[in-house]
């Protein structure tokens, strides 16, 4: 079981002056975030431009964890921003942990993946339904980048149909017992935790289904083979087998059959990082768009001075400037403790379909190049293409953002 | 031998002068500018203008960021801090409102305090090497500093003068264009980077020390960091609080772009080069 001790922390990374530090043009709503906000996004900027977009194709083709820099990011307090630091987290807003997101996955999509399930699917529910012990054995040493969690919901039989898990949980004596599949689990290969969901009554459907902690490696828990995917490589997913896998009683998280609950509420928040995520290779699939529209000469200019190209680049920002107001909105009235639900959805199916429009059309404008790896257009794509399916496919964000529309007009 | 009984401040001078680059024309609405390097052949996305009354460059508009060779002075400040050598860090700009936002972060790299001398409109845009050092002689006096340590120059307008005026001001030993610098004893042992190779130099406290490119690189600010930062003071002081006349003994009379560069001319021989030389009165 993780060590409930708080390491001292590792030195803070460092970075060296070189021509590419801070090339990209910082985006005008710097002067509308408040200052704490400016700062701490500029840091990570910073530190995706400089540590990981040159290294993002590299690891995309060795489908390589970027252990050490996620040893780093823990090391700035990325791992963990809403944690609060007596707990070893950076002690920051939801805003702020988006923005992180963001400005990383810009960067280095699988990085932002990686961060993202860590603070919002495994650190997330347990600060919320854990108790005290809990959370110091589960969280403090997740907080430094040197552990990562995940989060084991999805079965090969229900996505989607998250109420339909079929993985039981058992009680003989004082352990539970967790026999069952779960599929489709980010960061599984590289974590040291997984919060999981199991259902301790069938009959009751949803109402029977109870969130578990577990250690990895742990006997009775084995994981299938790694997904290879289109894309977000450098993120492993595998199934989690769980047979005979027992825990302590004490490792239940929050009340039994409160699981689905606690699922959805999860989701409710990952979905904003996944928003963010999706911004970040937005914005990533522009800046790539933009830069060559400047470079690339055709018919006697540089394509830029083309309409077409113009209205591409116009419909991209748009889509990115609209998609990135409403995850920051939706991401206040979190940090405001107002509902947020219907907020996230619109957020996560906005920016997953921005993030999917705009580096389609990033091919486009960069053609024959935006084909071929020399150029990370085509990392974008492959990347783009799961934000409109993980953590709630695009499909259930609609019949969420419905839900609550015909919930305000209920007579 | 701890130093900290002795050491009690190492103020590092940041410069926040404006930031200019050298780059492709820009189409944005808004000209936010990124920090400049050293490096001049960076792909930046503002173009230096000239203003139309040539008595300088626009920089309204611009946003200005810390001198990379500040930067790694406050690094260094912070790693003698963190080697316990010295107790307290105080971040220093001259300038107007918007250098708070420098010194913020320098405390989120963590400094411990920041002092603001306010200088604006004509005046800061004829402040210089010699009224910033004053500035900081009086300062380094009324702070009882033990140790300045500034970039060696700034990017914008490349003086490097204001270490060693502030040295001689102050009547202080200098060791400038440090890549290397180490609290012995009471000395300071400071490699120097020369035309000719590396200097080493033993320095008294108090001194001047400017940094180089190799002395450090330094760190990401670190998200609690930041935090923290909110919560550190900034002193807000005005150069007359400290009998400094910021008044310019240099008059600008133009400032010009570079000429356009002339298309060459191909020669067939050597003669035929020299004749072409002795034509354009260069031989």
């Amino acid at each position: 079981t993780p060590s409930s001790c708080l390491r001292p922390p590792s030195p803070p990374p460092t970075r060296a002056l070189t021509p590419r530090t801070r090339e990209l043009p910082p985006l005008p709503q710097l002067a509308e975030l408040p200052e704490l906000h400016q700062m701490m996004r500029q840091t990570c900027r910073d530190y995706a431009q400089k540590e990981l977009a040159p290294i993002a194709a590299q690891l995309d083709k060795d489908h390589k964890f970027p252990a050490k820099q996620v040893k780093e990011l823990g090391a700035m307090g990325v791992m963990a921003v809403e944690v609060p630091e007596s707990l070893g987290g950076a002690g920051m807003d939801y805003l702020a942990y988006c923005l992180a997101v963001e400005e990383l996955s810009r960067g280095c999509a699988s990085t932002g993946v990686i961060v993202s399930v860590n603070n919002s699917l495994y650190l997330g529910p347990i600060l919320k339904f854990g108790t005290e012990e809990q959370k110091k054995q589960w969280i403090t040493p997740f907080t430094t980048g040197e552990r990562v969690g995940c989060f084991a919901l999805s079965e090969p039989g229900n996505g989607s149909d998250a109420g339909a898990a079929s993985t039981l949980a058992q009680q003989e004596g004082d352990e539970w017992v967790l026999s069952g599949t779960k599929a489709w689990i980010t960061n599984c290969w590289d974590a040291s935790a997984t919060v999981v969901f199991a259902t301790t009554d069938k009959s009751l459907k949803h109402k029977g289904i109870s969130a578990f902690l577990v250690p990895m490696p742990h006997p009775g828990l084995s994981l299938g083979k790694k997904e290879d995917k289109l894309g977000i490589r450098a993120s492993s997913t595998a199934n989690i087998i769980l047979e005979d896998c027992r825990i302590p009683l004490g490792n239940m998280l929050g009340e039994r059959g409160m699981g689905f609950k606690i699922a959805m509420q999860t989701l409710d928040s990952g979905r904003l990082g996944i928003a963010a995520q999706a911004l970040g290779i937005a914005q990533a699939a522009l800046d790539c768009s933009a830069d060559y529209a400047h470079k690339r000469t055709a018919f006697g200019a540089p394509i830029g001075k083309l309409q077409a190209i113009q209205f591409k680049l116009a419909d991209m920002a748009l889509a990115i400037e609209s998609a990135r107001l409403l995850t920051w909105r939706a991401a206040m009235l979190r940090d405001a403790k107002k509902p947020f639900t219907k907020e996230a959805a619109m957020a996560k199916l906005a920016a997953s379909e921005a993030a999917t429009f705009v580096s389609h059309q990033a091919i486009q404008v960069l053609g024959g190049m935006g084909y071929v790896t020399d150029m990370p257009a085509e990392r974008h794509y492959r990347d783009a293409r799961i934000t409109e399916i993980y953590e709630g496919t695009s499909e259930i964000q609609r019949l969420v953002i419905a839900n609550n529309i015909l919930k305000e007009y209920q007579q | 031998m701890h130093r900290s009984s002795e050491v009690k401040h190492v103020a590092s001078y940041l410069n926040t002068r404006g930031c200019e680059c050298f780059g492709q024309p820009c189409e944005s609405h808004c000209p936010v500018l990124t920090d400049r390097t050293i490096h001049v052949q960076l792909k930046t996305f503002i173009k230096i203008r000239v203003k139309p009354d040539r008595t300088g460059v626009v920089t309204d508009g611009v946003k200005h960021s810390m001198n990379p060779f500040c930067e790694i002075a406050v690094e260094e400040a912070i790693k003698l801090k963190e080697k316990k050598l010295v107790k307290e860090v105080v971040a220093v700009s001259c300038g107007p409102q918007q250098v708070q936002e420098t010194i913020r972060t320098a405390l989120a790299m963590g400094a411990d305090r920041g002092i603001h001398v306010e200088v604006s409109g004509k005046d800061y845009e004829t402040l210089g090497p010699l009224q910033v050092s004053k500035i900081f002689a009086a300062l380094a006096k009324k702070e009882q500093a033990d140790l300045i340590i500034l970039g060696k120059q700034a990017i914008d307008d490349d003086c490097n003068q204001t270490g060693q005026i502030t040295a001689a001001l102050l009547d202080w030993p200098q060791g400038t264009f440090a890549s290397e610098m180490t609290l012995e004893a009471d000395k300071l042992k400071v490699v120097r980077e020369v035309d000719g190779g590396l200097e080493t130099i033993k320095i008294n406290l108090p001194a001047v020390v400017t940094a180089d490119l190799r002395l450090n690189t330094p760190r990401y600010a670190t998200l609690p960091n930041i935090m923290k930062a909110k919560k550190k003071k900034i002193a807000n002081v005005k150069p007359a609080d400290l009998g400094v006349d910021v008044c310019s003994r240099l008059e600008v009379l133009k400032v010009d772009e570079p000429p356009q560069r002339q298309a060459g001319v191909k020669v067939e021989t050597v003669d035929d080069l020299v004749g072409k030389l002795k034509e354009a009165g260069r031989v």
